[in-house]
């Protein structure tokens, strides 16, 4: 049963008939995993906290640099120097005290993903290199765990959820990673500080519906993303009978790192 | 011929059909070596690029890796 207090903090949920008392109460016994505490993360982790999501997971090894606040907002000057997961963990809790929140200071890898999202029920995808990406859509594919991937650039953004077994997966677009260095990073190239914003609140919007079981899940599409024109698009995505991880004849039957995709990024790590 | 390319009407003047290859030289395409290319809805595999062909009608969606976020 929802308290006095959680009736009035969640009010302008529970009023909604797709959400309601049950609704919240879903979203309290939820567990959502967020890898990377960055641009993406930071909305992500913020409007899962103020949602009530119960159990929030975030991991990043990284510390909050100064060239982050522009776009991580998350993370306030004075952060400048500790862990990102820690100081996304007390911004998480100075919203919402009731949470349980989990904190991974370290990157992840073959070795430890598949231990670190098990025990949640939806995973979002807030890294910046295509090594992370490629095995955070294994892990998830081959573990059957839903998750939503989100990548930023410049003026763009794009974003899409995973049904592993029922809609397209990553690898059915991009069957392998680019080289390192082909394609350019945040860190390279520049992002507009508001865009992950945007792709990060449509990830945290996928966790809570699938949490609730309301509406319909960015499946089966690509939404694609561009501030400067600003417009939205669709690409409808088949589930490709190719691919590496979901396809009819699998290759990739076990979480490896990707290392020819370790990037710019990685190695100033 | 007339194709929609990523939701945009375009006239690709004086030819019938291309082979994908081709399609990517004659628009410019960036960075072709990493785009990912679905043709009326289906994802090719990059080894057909040069034997499949692009025909009036058709709809051509390129899709581009982005990384992001920043750690």
């Amino acid at each position: 049963m929802l308290t006095e207090d959680q009736i009035a903090r969640y009010s302008r949920h529970i009023i909604l008939k797709e959400v309601g008392g049950k609704g919240q109460k879903k979203l309290f016994d939820g567990k959502v995993m967020i890898i990377g505490a960055g641009g993406l993360g930071s909305p992500i982790a913020l409007y899962l906290a103020a949602a009530g999501v119960g159990t929030i997971g975030i991991a990043d090894a990284d510390v909050v640099d100064l060239s982050n606040l522009q776009r991580q907002v998350i993370h306030q000057t004075k952060d400048v120097g500790i862990a990102k997961v820690l100081s996304a963990k007390e911004k998480m809790q100075a919203i919402n005290p009731e949470l349980t929140v989990n904190t991974y200071e370290e990157w992840i890898s073959a070795a430890n993903i598949t231990d670190i999202i098990k025990d949640y029920d939806f995973v979002i995808d807030g890294t910046d290199n295509f090594a992370a990406k490629f095995l955070i859509n294994d892990a998830c594919v081959l573990a059957g765990k839903p998750y939503s991937h989100g990548g930023i650039l410049q003026f763009d953004g794009q974003t899409i959820t995973i049904e592993p077994g029922k809609s397209a997966c990553y690898r059915c677009i991009f069957p392998t990673p680019p080289p390192k260095d082909a394609i350019p990073t945040c860190s390279t190239a520049g992002v507009i500080g508001v865009l992950p914003g945007v792709i990060g609140t449509i990830q945290a919007t996928e966790a809570i519906k699938f949490l609730l079981g309301k509406g319909e899940l960015l499946t089966g599409r690509l939404l694609t993303y561009s501030a400067l024109r600003m417009r939205f698009r669709e690409v409808p995505i088949k589930k490709n009978g190719k691919c590496p991880i979901c396809g009819d004849n699998p290759t990739i039957t076990q979480v490896v790192d990707e290392l020819d995709a370790l990037n710019v990024c990685d190695l100033e790590k | 011929m007339n194709l929609t390319v990523n939701g945009k009407a375009a006239t690709i003047a004086g030819k019938d059909n291309l082979d994908v290859n081709a399609l990517l030289v004659e628009l410019k395409v960036e960075q072709p070596d990493y785009v990912t290319v679905e043709l009326n809805g289906d994802i090719l595999e990059r080894d057909n690029f040069g034997q499949t062909m692009v025909k009036d009608g058709d709809t051509v969606e390129f899709l581009y890796f982005m990384g992001g976020g920043n750690l």
